[in-house]
C-alpha cells in the first residue's frame, strides 16, 4: 500500500465567525502523495460547531480532536480503548474517541470536555464537585472522568456508590483519586435528582 | 485505505462482493485497536454503522432476531429477560464507552476465542445469519467458530443478525479476570436450562482454539437432573458436570493464565452456574 503522511498539516485556523474550519490548502506539497489514497470527506459536529474535514480513515476521532481541531482537552492514554481518558460523547452517548474511526461520526454531534463549562466559563457542577472533591491529583485522566461521570448521572447509574463504580469502571486513574471521583459524581447526581422537574 | 460507506444492506452487500477483502467495521472497538497498534492495516473499511436496519431487533415465533449493529448496551437495556445468559456476557464486556459500541456480531466477525458473546450464544444454540449477494445462509453457531479469529463466513459475506432462541429456562454466565471490568477474560463459561426438551446447554470461552460447547457434560447432567421431580442439585452430579465442563476444554498457557489455572476454574464455574440456574429453576415450582 502506498505511504501515507497520517497527519499532514491541516492544522485549524480560527475562521473570522469563531467556527472552526480545516484550511485544506495547508496540506500543500503533501497533496500528490494522498492524491493515491484515499481521503474521505467527513461532517459533523464538535460543541455545537460545524467540522467539515477530508479525512484518512485511519485518523481515530481522538487524533482529529487533538491534532487537527486543536482540542488538546481530550486525552490520549493507551489509544487502545482501556483507560477512558479519551472518552467524548457522541450523539449524547459516551465513547473512547481513540477506537472511533473520525469517518465514522459523520453527521453525527460529538461534545468533548469542551463543551461542557458554558460558554461564559462557568464550570459544570461535576466540574466544580471535582475541585471541592480535590478528585484529581495529576489531572490527566479528569476530562475523560468528567465526561464518563456526566453520562454515568444522565444514564441513571449513580444511584449508588457500588454502582457508580460499575459505570466508571471504564476509566482509570493512576494518582488513585477513585475516592474524590466517586465523591464528586455522587454528589452531582444528588443535586440533579433533586432538580428533576424543574426542567 | 478506502472508507466504504453504504446506506443501505443490498449497498453494503453490493460492495463486499465487489471488495471482499473489505474489513466490515461496526463500533471499531476491535478493528481499531488493530490500525491503531499497526497490527493491521485493513485495505478497505466498510462501515456499516449508516445501515439502520441492523441497529433493530425482533421476535420472530420463538426466536429473537437481533440485528448485527445492536450494541451491547442496547442489549442489556432491552434483552435481559429474554436472553439472560447474553446479556450477562454483554455486563461483562469492557466498559459503558466499549459497550455503547460493540455489537454480537462484531464479536462473532472477530471470532476471538476469549469474545465474551460466545459462551451463552453456544448455550443457547444461536443461528448466525450470513449474507452475500448470492443469498442468506444460516449458520449454526456450532458449526460458525472454524479456528483462532477465524469463522465460517465466506470472502463476500457479511453477518446481518444473530437469532438466538428466547431463554425457555435459567440461564448464567461466568467469567474469570484479573478486575471486575475492563477485562479479557480468563476463561469463561455459560448454561443454559432447556427444560422443555430436559436439555442442558453450555458454552466454553477461551479454553480452546474456538469457543465450543461441553457435549459429554451436557448428557451426563441432563440425565443426572430430576426434571419432573426437581429435586436438588446431587452435589457429585455437580462436580462431576464441571469436571467433563474442564474436559471439554483445551487451553494453552499464555499471558492471561496457565492451562492448569483454566481447566480448574472452569470446573468451578460449570458447577456454580449450573447450581445457580437449577435453584431457579427448582424455586419456581409448579404453578
Amino acid at each position: 500500500m502506498t505511504a501515507i503522511v497520517r497527519r499532514s498539516g491541516g492544522n485549524p485556523t480560527n475562521a473570522p465567525d469563531g467556527g472552526l474550519c480545516l484550511a485544506l490548502s495547508d496540506m500543500g506539497s503533501s497533496e500528490a502523495t494522498l492524491s493515491s489514497a484515499i481521503r474521505t470527506e467527513t461532517t459533523f459536529t464538535v460543541n455545537g460547531r460545524r467540522v467539515q474535514m477530508e479525512l484518512d480513515p485511519r485518523e481515530s476521532l481522538l487524533d482529529v480532536l487533538r491534532e487537527r481541531l486543536g482540542l488538546t482537552g481530550t486525552k490520549k492514554g493507551c489509544d487502545h480503548g482501556q483507560c477512558g481518558a479519551c472518552t467524548v460523547h457522541l450523539d449524547g452517548r459516551r465513547i473512547v474517541s481513540c477506537l472511533t474511526p473520525a469517518v465514522q461520526v459523520n453527521g453525527q454531534a460529538v461534545t468533548t470536555i469542551e463543551g461542557v463549562a458554558a460558554p461564559d466559563g462557568t464550570l459544570h457542577p461535576l466540574q466544580e464537585a471535582f475541585i471541592d472533591n480535590d478528585a484529581l491529583q495529576c489531572g490527566y485522566c479528569t476530562p475523560g472522568q468528567v465526561m464518563s461521570g456526566l453520562a454515568c448521572i444522565a444514564e441513571g447509574h449513580a444511584g449508588d456508590d457500588d454502582e457508580i463504580r460499575e459505570y466508571l469502571s471504564g476509566n482509570l486513574c493512576r494518582c488513585g483519586a477513585y475516592a474524590g471521583i466517586l465523591a464528586a459524581v455522587r454528589e452531582t447526581a444528588r443535586r440533579t435528582d433533586s432538580r428533576v422537574g424543574e426542567g | 485505505m478506502d472508507f466504504l460507506r453504504p446506506v443501505t444492506w443490498e449497498q453494503a452487500l453490493a460492495y463486499k462482493a465487489e471488495r471482499p477483502e473489505a474489513t466490515p467495521i461496526q463500533g471499531g472497538t476491535d478493528v481499531m485497536v488493530e490500525i491503531n497498534l499497526d497490527k493491521g492495516r485493513p485495505a478497505a473499511l466498510l462501515d456499516l454503522n449508516p445501515v439502520a436496519e441492523l441497529t433493530r431487533w425482533s421476535t420472530e415465533g420463538t426466536e429473537i432476531r437481533v440485528g448485527a449493529g445492536v450494541t451491547y448496551t442496547r442489549l442489556i437495556a432491552e434483552l435481559g429477560p429474554l436472553l439472560p445468559g447474553l446479556a450477562q456476557a454483554s455486563r461483562t464486556v469492557g466498559s459503558p464507552q466499549i459497550r455503547n459500541r460493540g455489537t454480537v456480531a462484531g464479536n462473532l466477525g472477530a471470532a476471538s476465542p476469549a469474545g465474551d458473546a460466545h459462551p451463552p450464544l453456544l448455550a443457547s444454540g444461536a443461528i448466525v445469519e450470513a449474507e452475500s449477494v448470492r443469498g442468506t445462509r444460516m449458520i449454526p453457531i456450532t458449526e460458525f467458530y472454524t479456528g483462532v479469529k477465524r469463522n465460517a463466513l465466506r470472502p463476500d459475506e457479511l453477518i446481518r443478525a444473530v437469532r438466538i432462541p428466547a431463554a425457555a429456562g435459567p440461564q448464567y454466565f461466568s467469567k474469570i479476570g484479573t478486575r471486575n471490568a475492563m477485562v479479557i477474560a480468563v476463561c469463561s463459561f455459560a448454561v443454559a436450562l432447556h427444560p422443555g426438551e430436559r436439555r442442558v446447554g453450555t458454552g466454553i470461552g477461551s479454553a480452546a482454539p474456538t469457543p465450543r460447547r461441553a457435549p459429554e457434560a451436557e448428557e451426563f447432567v441432563a440425565a443426572a437432573l430430576d426434571w419432573e421431580g426437581r429435586s436438588p442439585l446431587d452435589p457429585g452430579a455437580a462436580r462431576r458436570f464441571g469436571e467433563l465442563v474442564a474436559g471439554a476444554a483445551a487451553p494453552i498457557d499464555d499471558v492471561r493464565g496457565r492451562a492448569d489455572y483454566r481447566l480448574h476454574s472452569l470446573a468451578v464455574m460449570a458447577r456454580r452456574t449450573l447450581g445457580w440456574a437449577w435453584n431457579d429453576y427448582t424455586g419456581r415450582g409448579p404453578a
